[in-house]
């Protein structure tokens, strides 16, 4: 029990309406692993980040978290739904997500939104969830932040915020869905340089990501998304030097 | 200071009428008007229906005819019910409609109506990337609702409820119409009495001043506070 893979998904199909965006996705975390998911836009990356924590519930296929399958069930209109809502807000407390456009309450300091799911989804006592809370801000690097209210911060503060956020959790998979991409280019440093830290204690993360740098230097698995299917898998170097597929070359290419 | 003739006691328990009126009718109104906005924003299509339904009637009906509709209309109504209880369960069941009932009953219904509408506009206001954050969070739906959804929507309602309060403050004028001896009965009254409108009705026409006056900066002090996490533009 002690190696369980903390994520597995096998076969995840998603369908909108008549489009297929995801057409059998399968990933197989190890503990430490750092998965990057890239692709170009429309490729089904983020979507799929979204079907592991049910914020889009897959048209079919398993979703395995550390060795809890997510039950489903069929509503009344014949659509794939959660069976159990209690499992389903479990098993996001335990894949705790960071988003593009980093979605901190903003009606709660920076304290206040890092301590609001701890102690109240996973109950820990509020002095032990406000000491965590510090400890993680100072890990971040914005200990002095922590009474500011979101808006009063920079994008890459309030990044770096809903990671500790994230990180408070104590998560058995980070979901990164594009960290940097809402944020201004000379920001994006500090936010990468907090995750590669992340990545060497050995957190498994799941990161979403347009920087290739972060894809090839950090992580210990690839997965290139074309149109719905995993095009080109393996590890940075496999992907990047030696890949197999014609596109993930094309993908790869100078664009200038 | 202004002498009252005698009548000052009097119109100062007819504020205090006013007051309680204008409270019990207004908390009435934020009730109906968090049920009708959750309402309309349902997926359920007969939920749907009742609430606009409602909006639409309180709405295009004036507040003096609903209100003769539900002083006279209620008391009927009760009548008839009790003259049926009697009937076929010789049970003796009166209740008196009086003019406070229907006064709160009306002005509450009237003006969970437009609280309908604020509500629903506030939470709509509410930013999508707010609530999916509470759900990957862990979130049951009534912790989110609770914690992100009403927080973040009052912000944007407090302008609307703030308008609406002042309306609703000066709609209960009306309630003494149908008999309440409200402030601006006894007023009304003393007028007659004494022949002196400007006397009479000055003093009321101040104390509605004072406390619209009092209760914009009240809302305004709310503004800010729901505001805190905002940055002011200066």
């Amino acid at each position: 029990m002690a190696d369980q893979a903390p994520l597995i998904c096998r076969d995840i199909h998603k369908t909108f309406a008549e489009l297929e965006v995801l057409k059998g996705i399968s990933l197989e975390t190890r503990k430490g692993d750092v998965v990057s998911l890239i692709g170009s836009s429309g490729s089904g990356k983020s979507t799929f980040l979204r079907c592991i924590n049910l914020l889009e519930t897959p048209t079919s296929g398993d979703i395995i978290v550390h060795g809890d399958p997510i039950r489903f069930t069929h509503n009344r209109k014949g659509e794939r739904i959660p069976a159990d809502n209690k499992q389903v807000e479990l098993i996001r407390a335990k894949l705790s997500m960071v988003f593009q456009s980093f979605n901190l309450w903003s009606h709660m300091t920076v304290l206040e939104n890092i301590t609001e799911a701890p102690i109240n989804v996973l109950k820990v006592p509020k002095k032990e969830a406000i000491e965590r809370a510090e400890a993680y801000l100072n890990k971040v690097g914005i200990y002095e932040r922590k009474d500011y209210y979101p808006a009063q911060m920079s994008g890459g503060q309030q990044q770096r915020a809903a990671i500790a956020r994230a990180l408070a959790m104590e998560p058995e998979v980070m979901l990164f869905d594009e960290p940097t991409s809402a944020l201004d280019p000379e920001l994006v440093g500090e936010v990468l340089r907090v995750m590669q830290s992340l990545a060497e204690e050995g957190r498994t993360m799941i990161v979403v990501t347009h920087e290739m740098a972060f894809a090839r230097d950090v992580s210990t698995q690839v997965l290139f998304l074309h149109q719905g299917v995993i095009e080109e898998q393996g590890t940075p170097e496999k992907v990047f030097n030696h890949p197999d597929s014609e596109r993930m070359r094309q993908f790869l290419a100078p664009k200038f | 200071m202004f002498d009252l003739k005698g009548y000052g006691p009097e119109l100062l328990s007819g504020a205090v009428v006013t007051i309680e009126l204008a409270f019990l009718s207004l908390a009435l109104a934020l009730v109906l008007g968090l049920i009708g906005a959750a309402a309309k924003l349902s997926n359920s299509r007969v939920a749907v229906g009742v609430a606009t339904i409602y909006t639409t009637l309180i709405r295009g009906v004036p507040d003096l005819v609903m209100m003769l509709l539900f002083y006279y209309g209620g008391q009927v109504g009760v009548n008839m019910l009790s003259d049926y209880i009697w009937e076929t369960y010789e049970v003796d069941f009166f209740f008196q409609f009086n003019p406070f009932i229907s006064g709160v009953i009306t002005i509450g219904l009237i003006f969970g109506a437009y609280m309908t509408e604020t509500f629903r506009g506030a939470f709509l206001a509410v930013e999508t990337g707010q609530i999916e954050a509470a759900r990957a969070y862990g979130f049951s739906k009534w912790h989110t609702f609770r914690r992100v959804m009403i927080p973040q929507m009052l912000r944007h309602a407090l302008p609307g409820i703030g308008n609406n309060w002042q309306v609703l403050l000066k709609t209960t004028a009306l309630v003494s119409i149908i008999g309440l001896t409200d402030m601006v009965r006894v007023a009304e009254e003393a007028a007659k009495a004494e022949r002196m409108p400007f006397h009479f009705f000055i003093p009321v026409a101040f104390v509605y001043l004072v406390l619209t006056a009092g209760s914009e900066l009240f809302i305004k002090w709310l503004d800010k506070r729901a505001n805190a996490g905002v940055i002011q533009e200066t």
